[in-house]
Order: C-alpha cells, then sequence, then structure tokens
C-alpha cells in the first residue's frame, strides 16, 4: 500500500484528472497534491488521490520500477498485484 | 569481483554495472567499519516487497544485516482493533475495507470470519469506492480506514469533501515516525540507522525526522524503491554509520523534499490528531495512532455506535496463534524463518499471523520469495523467484 503508482494526466477537471496508467484510464483526485497538475504532467497515485506531481526530469527514472513490475512479473506477484491494486482502486474512468 | 557479485547475473537492475558498483562500495564501507553485523531497520513493506523480489539480500554483503521493521500496516494494526471492526460488523452493521483487513485475525474471529457467518464486509481498494459505495445505499457503512500517513492522508481528504451522512469512519491509521523511537530504544532490536520510506516521507517530508535524529543519534536516510535506490541508501546509511554521523540524508528528492507536502499535512492533522497507542506486537506507541479530531465525533464509528468487544472474548482464541511471533518479527528481534510455523502451518492461503496475511507483511513476503536472512553475501544464490 505504501508503493503508489506513477500516471500520465489526461485531462483535468476542477479537483479531478483523468489518469492513464499503463492503457488504463482512471480518475484521480487532486485535493492532496501540492502542485497545479496539468495535462501531459505525471503524478504519484496512493489509493485515489495524488500525492505529488513527479519532476519532469525524473519521470523515466520513476517509471522504471512499474514497467518491470507490470511487464514481466508472474500473475500472482506481490508487489505486481499491489501496484495492480493501486490502479483498480482508483476512481472509475466516466469517459 | 566480490563474493556476491554472482547474485547481479539474475538481478533485474536497470543499471547492473552501478548496481554492482554500489555493492563493492557498500563491501568497502563495511570493511572499514570492521565488525559485523552491522544492523539497518527499513519501516516499509513495499521496500521489504523490493528486497525480497529482486533478491537485493543476495546481493549484499554478509556484514550487513537490512531487517524489515513494523513496516507493514495491516499487520500492525493491533488486534482489539480488528476486534472493533468485526464487532461492528456482527452487530449487522456494513464495514468496507481493505482486502488484507478481511483476513487479519482478531482475538478469536477475523472479518472474514464474520462474512462466512453472513456479516456484510465490503473489500474497496480505496476510501473514494467506500464513499461511492455508501452513496448507493442507504444503510450505515463504516469504512474501517487502515494504513500509514500516505493512506491516512486519503482518508482524511475524503471526510473534508463531505461524504454522504451513512458514511463513518473506524480509524485504526497509524503514523510512523514515532514508532522508530520505540524501535530505537528497544534494548534487543540493536539497530544503527534506519531506511525510511519514500512514500510516507513524501508527505511528511525528511525535516520530519530531524527530531528523531537530534534524540537517538541514529542516522535516516530516506529512499525510495527501485533496487538501486535501495542500494544508493543503504551506500549512504552505512556511509554514515561508518563516520559516526547521525543526519538525515533524502536519496529520493524526486519525491521527497524537506517540508514534505503542506498541503497533505494540513488535511492530515485536520482530520486526525495522534494518540498514544499499542501497535500489535510492538508496544504502545505514544503518539503512534491517528484518531479523529472531536470536528469529525459525527463521522467517528467509534462515538456513533456501541462497539460491544466484549461479546468476542468468550471463545477462547484459537492455539496456533500462541506460536505466533510476528510481534518479533516487526520488532526486528526474530525474521520469519525463526517461527516453527512458517511454511508448515503458516502459509499465505491459510494463515495463522497477520505477517502472513498482508502482501506487505514479512512472513508472507519471504515466503512467496523465498528471501532469508543470511542471504547476505551468499555467492550466487538469488533468491527472487
Ligand atoms: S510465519 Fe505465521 S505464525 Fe509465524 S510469525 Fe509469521 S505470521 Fe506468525
Amino acid at each position: 500500500m505504501c508503493l503508489g503508482v506513477p500516471g500520465k494526466v489526461i485531462a483535468v477537471d476542477g479537483l479531478m484528472a483523468t489518469v492513464d496508467f499503463w492503457g488504463v484510464r482512471k480518475q484521480i483526485r487532486l485535493e492532496v497534491v501540492d502542485e497545479t497538475v496539468q495535462p501531459g504532467d505525471y503524478i504519484l497515485n496512493h489509493v485515489g488521490y495524488a500525492i505529488r506531481r513527479i519532476p519532469p526530469g525524473e519521470i523515466d527514472a520513476t517509471l522504471a520500477l512499474y514497467e518491470e513490475l507490470l511487464r514481466h512479473a508472474e500473475q500472482d506477484d506481490l508487489m505486481a498485484a499491489d501496484v495492480r491494486g493501486e490502479i483498480a482502486g482508483a476512481g472509475d474512468d466516466q469517459q | 569481483m566480490t563474493s556476491s557479485n554472482g547474485g547481479f547475473a539474475e538481478l533485474k537492475f536497470r543499471d547492473p554495472a552501478r548496481a554492482r558498483a554500489l555493492s563493492a562500495t557498500l563491501e568497502r564501507l563495511l570493511g572499514e567499519i570492521g565488525r559485523a553485523p552491522v544492523s539497518v531497520m527499513h519501516v516499509c513493506g513495499s521496500h521489504e516487497q523490493a528486497i525480497a523480489k529482486f533478491g537485493l539480500r543476495a546481493a549484499l554483503p554478509r556484514a550487513l544485516n537490512v531487517i524489515m521493521g513494523p513496516g507493514c500496516p495491516v499487520c500492525i494494526t493491533d488486534v482489539p482493533e480488528v476486534d472493533e471492526g468485526v464487532a461492528l460488523a456482527r452487530q449487522g452493521v456494513r464495514i468496507a475495507t481493505y482486502g488484507d483487513m478481511v483476513k487479519v485475525p482478531g482475538t478469536v474471529l477475523s472479518l472474514a470470519d464474520v462474512q462466512a457467518e453472513g456479516g456484510k464486509v465490503d473489500v474497496v481498494y480505496s476510501v473514494a469506492q467506500a464513499v461511492e459505495l455508501a452513496r448507493t445505499i442507504a444503510e450505515p457503512l463504516v469504512f474501517f480506514a487502515t494504513g500509514f500517513e500516505t493512506t491516512a492522508v486519503a482518508t482524511a481528504a475524503a471526510v473534508l469533501q463531505n461524504p454522504p451522512p451513512n458514511l463513518f469512519v473506524l480509524s485504526a491509521h497509524k503514523y510512523i515516525p514515532p514508532v522508530m523511537e520505540i524501535v530505537a530504544e528497544m534494548p534487543d532490536t540493536r539497530v544503527e540507522g534506519f531506511l525510511a520510506a519514500g512514500h510516507a516521507a513524501t508527505i511528511t517530508g525528511w525535516g520530519v525526522f530531524e527530531p528523531f535524529v537530534e534524540r537517538h543519534k541514529l542516522p535516516v536516510v530516506v529512499a525510495g524503491f527501485e533496487p538501486l535506490d535501495i542500494l544508493a541508501g543503504l551506500v549512504k546509511l552505512v556511509e554514515l554509520i561508518g563516520a559516526g554521523t547521525a543526519s538525515v540524508e533524502n536519496m529520493y528528492p524526486r519525491c521527497v523534499t524537506k517540508e514534505g507536502n503542506l498541503r497533505a499535512q494540513e488535511q492530515l492533522w485536520n482530520v486526525f490528531r495522534p494518540i498514544g497507542g499499542r501497535w500489535r506486537g510492538i508496544a504502545h506507541v505514544p503518539n503512534g495512532n491517528l484518531r479523529l479530531r472531536d470536528e469529525w465525533a459525527h463521522l467517528d464509528a467509534r462515538k456513533q455506535f456501541d462497539i460491544d468487544v466484549n461479546s468476542l472474548w468468550d471463545s477462547a482464541p484459537p492455539t496456533l496463534i500462541q506460536d505466533c511471533i510476528c510481534g518479533d518479527i516487526m520488532a526486528g528481534i526474530k525474521s520469519p524463518t525463526d517461527c516453527a510455523l512458517f511454511g508448515e502451518q503458516c502459509v499465505p492461503h491459510s494463515p495463522v499471523g497477520a505477517c502472513m496475511v498482508s502482501s506487505e507483511g514479512t512472513c508472507k513476503i519471504w515466503h512467496q520469495y523465498g528471501g532469508h536472512p543470511d542471504l547476505g553475501g551468499y555467492g550466487g544464490a538469488v533468491c527472487a523467484r
């Protein structure tokens, strides 16, 4: 539950953002994040809330771990399951 | 080439050369310290997952002992807290909580047991899902809220967003910085430094550890979750231990600042107040539990329901649980393999203790990835998969 998951902001509507997590689009709340978030930004999502806007220069380094987990881990892998759970737990995309 | 390099061949480091260099640096620093073991503790289930998954212990010098402390929020949720959720569910109140919480045993029963008896227990991945569920039903819904500050801040934000009137919060949220004080003082633990969890520190900022460092003269390094992040964090930590420098170092600047997320902290402390309370298996932790402030009494399940936990204590607790050493594991005194039940009577599909239930529990992580405490410097044997 501590890991969170990064995603790319597609659209922002007030305090709600549509965020893409490896092809899965979710509604993420923006009440907690402490910077303005715009389409194209990457955020770190934790249980449905963006907790951090990832600095642009750090995106690749941040995504690397998750790429590894989501692409290569086996179905029952604990860490990958937690990341998938984070994605599943975000608000469903209403679009 | 050091003895540990055999492990790297199979490890999926993004940059194997850098990993090797970091490991060699660790080996050199430990050699300079010249005694073993040097024990450090991390306090994060995700760190343990990464260490076990990527077989990091196999790549670490033998002299370095990396212990998982009380970093699993499900595991440290205390038995009486689970009992409160269980009692409410048995009283017919609908409960929503995170999946792992359902299976965690209370004194006698888990929420899963109550569900099997016909109790209404819903698994949610987030507080937002609990809010959505409450909106679609007429009956009261109690969100049994667990997790550290990263998760508590989401609960806080939901509380501040006018949740539907049938939603209540049973908070078992915990706050990490105070428990580090307790573990640092435990005579048997003998930890020389802490690796702090990157994402909890995203909220609190690394500055939150300064008073701790000042009081206990132990270094704290904030680290990220990639194998390389963890290795780099360990190098910094051992460097500080070797130099006898007690300071806080931030090795995860891409997510963590000194002040942290002030907006998140404001919401957290508007909704919660820290109070003392027990962490399962650890001790009473002053300021370690987060409870709703009085302004939110109308949402507080403890204030709005008569929770009858006494009725649960009529039946005897299951016998195996008495042999569970989860508490000692979370205090950093023992390892899962010290438990006679590990992998025998206690396995993930039939867990005895909380540490085998949660995906962040040390026992479950070790069971899946086959991690072992003595693998430091164990040439060639990679415990990941
Ligand atoms: S293996 Fe099971 S019984 Fe033993 S300490 Fe871990 S959770 Fe407890």
